[in-house]
């Protein structure tokens, strides 16, 4: 099934009933795939076709729901960035992926300027929402005007195997990788979530998660293929808000990572009961401490807590059952259902319980690898004993209790998870070293009670007039905001290999010690 | 009294958030969350400074955005507990 089906159909059953409440509107079924049809019919009038990719360049609001329907309507490939993203990296993707359109919001029209300045000889159609009633932002068309178009459906062709979306995540190399995803790949991971976390149509989702990050944005998909409602909110900053929302909608499921749930059990005032609606909560990115998911149920008495795991690259590898949780807090639990989740060797043959190695996925969830990057797709998808497939090497170190219940280990490589999302220092340190006043830097991550890990930077200038603050200024100049660094220490060289190598892990070990 | 409220948390966030960068144009009214100015760990922190510098305990159920979502909401929070209660 491709994926604009999930508004079609939920539409078709009940028109009338809630898809989507943001703070500003509520979309019923029937509107959100009417306005959707409208944005794909300008979109296509725009000179969309099949295939092209365009970007969705918003925060969480009603109009990136419609604008990612609208793509799919037109037969394109959508690509969710993230609203913090800078210009250098939005023209590192618009290049990339070749995009053809950007939907984006009035307050980020100054970063896609910029962004197209450095490639202005790429015709690109932007719509923006406008700043205030009747202010199209220059260099765009209004979104609101593309709304009014006639919702005459697209005859674009497009069949299930086609690319739905590219998932720009960070990468190892310093760039950021687009993970392609078909409609039958997200329509599989959709179904065998929403089986698992026992989700019905009377499901009310309440979503605070980016929509560019996976996480977030299956919300949004799940819920529309039930024909849930879902509740989209711009972020966690201020956790009571989120709470009065969740009572007076009603709210049944609330999807969480570690940092949210560090900063809920940070709350002194607190009472257990005080969610009496919510049926289920989950984690990804990190398994949760258990004195963590100990607090949790204390505070939320009778609802369901389910820890998973997952990448963008396959969407979700594993969920424990609820039941389970008491006997095994620290374990992510099982392969998801019609998904297969291995221990391996180097040589790729499973290991026995007990002991590491690295996690390997099959199932219908599985990327088709990363957009015109053969070199980073042939390492993570590589052939296994079957001839007709290739396997999901995740670069995850796991292992497995007696009864293949999964227990991460520990990367096989250097990414940093912070906040839930995952960040290559490589990419920080491209960001480093383009400062004038450093002369080498390396960036590795610390634990960190709320972000799991925290960025820090180890920094050597060569303008020694430079201070923390200036540096970390630099960087969230180009960088997405959970990828500047929080902690950045000087030193007089960088920790090195007795070969002489840049050693992160040496980075890691002495950080702080030089205070 | 609120003018020099408006300028400690002002300067607090620039310094905190803005790492110092006074080239954004922040208006009193501008929300921080909508702008990306702050975000959960940074909400921590202003009510951290709130609390340290102005001697408040800041209750969970004030962590609100009409307390703390902008530079006048936040002076007037402070300034309201900050005031000699009334005695009417």
């Amino acid at each position: 099934m491709r994926v604009e089906q999930f508004v079609i159909n939920s539409a078709r059953a009940d028109g009338a009933k809630t898809a989507l409440v943001t703070d500003r509107k509520r979309l019923a079924y029937a509107e959100l795939d009417d306005l959707s049809s409208r944005l794909a019919a300008a979109l296509a009038a725009n000179g969309v076709k099949r295939g092209d990719r365009v970007l969705v360049f918003m925060d969480n609001c009603w109009e990136a729901a419609v604008s990612i329907f609208a793509v799919l309507k037109a037969g394109a490939t959508f690509s969710p960035i993230n609203a913090s993203t800078k210009a250098d990296k939005l023209a590192y993707i618009i290049d990339d992926c070749e995009a053809a359109a950007i939907l984006t919001q009035a307050k980020l029209m100054p970063v896609v300027t910029q962004a197209r300045a450095g490639i202005a000889e790429r015709a690109l159609f932007v719509a923006s929402t406008q700043g205030s009633p009747g202010r199209t932002p220059e260099g765009a068309v209004a979104f609101e005007d593309c709304l009014e178009a006639e919702p005459a459906a697209v005859e674009h062709g497009g069949i299930d195997i086609d690319l739905a979306m590219l998932i720009y995540t960070s990468g190892s190399t310093g760039r950021p990788k687009g993970v392609m995803m078909t409609h039958r790949n997200i329509d599989a991971a959709a179904e065998s979530i929403t089986a698992y976390l026992r989700n019905t149509p009377d499901d009310i989702i309440l979503n605070v998660l980016p929509l560019a990050f996976d996480y977030g944005l299956y919300q949004l998909l799940m819920a529309m293929r039930l024909g849930a409602t879902l509740v989209l909110e711009k972020s966690f900053a201020f956790p009571q808000a989120i709470f009065e929302r969740i009572r007076a909608e009603k709210v049944t499921g609330f999807p969480l990572v570690p940092t949210m749930a560090a900063l809920i059990l940070q709350m002194r005032d607190l009472a257990p009961g005080f969610l009496p609606s919510l049926r289920y909560i989950s984690n990804t990115a990190a398994a949760l401490p258990p004195v963590h998911i100990a607090r949790l149920r204390e505070l939320l008495p009778g609802v369901r807590i389910y820890s998973m795991y997952g990448l963008t690259e396959c969407k979700r590898c594993t969920y424990l059952p609820p039941e389970e949780l008491d006997r095994r807090p620290g374990s992510v639990g099982i392969a998801i259902p019609n998904t297969e989740a291995l221990v391996v060797d180097d040589e790729g043959h499973r290991v026995p319980p007990g002991e590491a190695g690295e996690l390997v996925i099959r199932g219908p969830h599985v990327m088709q690898g990363y957009w015109r990057n053969d070199a980073a797709t042939a390492q993570m998808l590589r052939p296994g004993p079957n001839p007709w497939e290739k396997r999901l090497h995740t670069g995850d170190l796991f292992r497995t209790d007696e009864d293949g219940f999964l227990y991460f280990v520990g990367r096989k490589d250097d990414i940093i998870k912070t906040r839930g999302e995952k960040v290559a220092p490589k990419e920080v340190e491209t960001v480093l070293h383009a400062h004038p006043g450093i002369a080498e830097a390396v960036v590795t991550g610390v634990p960190d009670p709320v972000l799991g890990y925290a960025i820090a930077a180890v920094v050597v200038l060569s303008d020694e007039r430079l201070s923390e603050r200036d540096i970390i200024r630099h960087c969230a100049a180009h960088l997405e905001d959970f990828m500047v660094p929080k902690i950045v220490e000087f030193r007089s060289e960088l920790p090195k290999t007795d070969t002489g190598k840049v050693s992160r892990r040496l980075a890691a070990e002495t950080l702080g010690a030089a205070e | 009294m609120t003018d020099t409220i408006k300028d400690a948390v002002k300067a607090f966030v620039i310094e905190n958030f803005l790492f110092g960068d006074t080239t954004h144009a922040l208006a009193d009214t501008d929300s921080l969350i909508e702008n990306g100015i702050i975000d959960s760990t940074g909400v921590l922190e202003l009510v951290a400074f709130v609390e340290d510098r102005y001697g408040i305990a800041v209750a969970d159920s004030d962590i609100m955005p009409a307390n703390l979502d902008s530079l006048a909401r936040i002076t007037a929070f402070i300034a309201s507990k900050t005031a000699a209660p009334a005695t009417a």
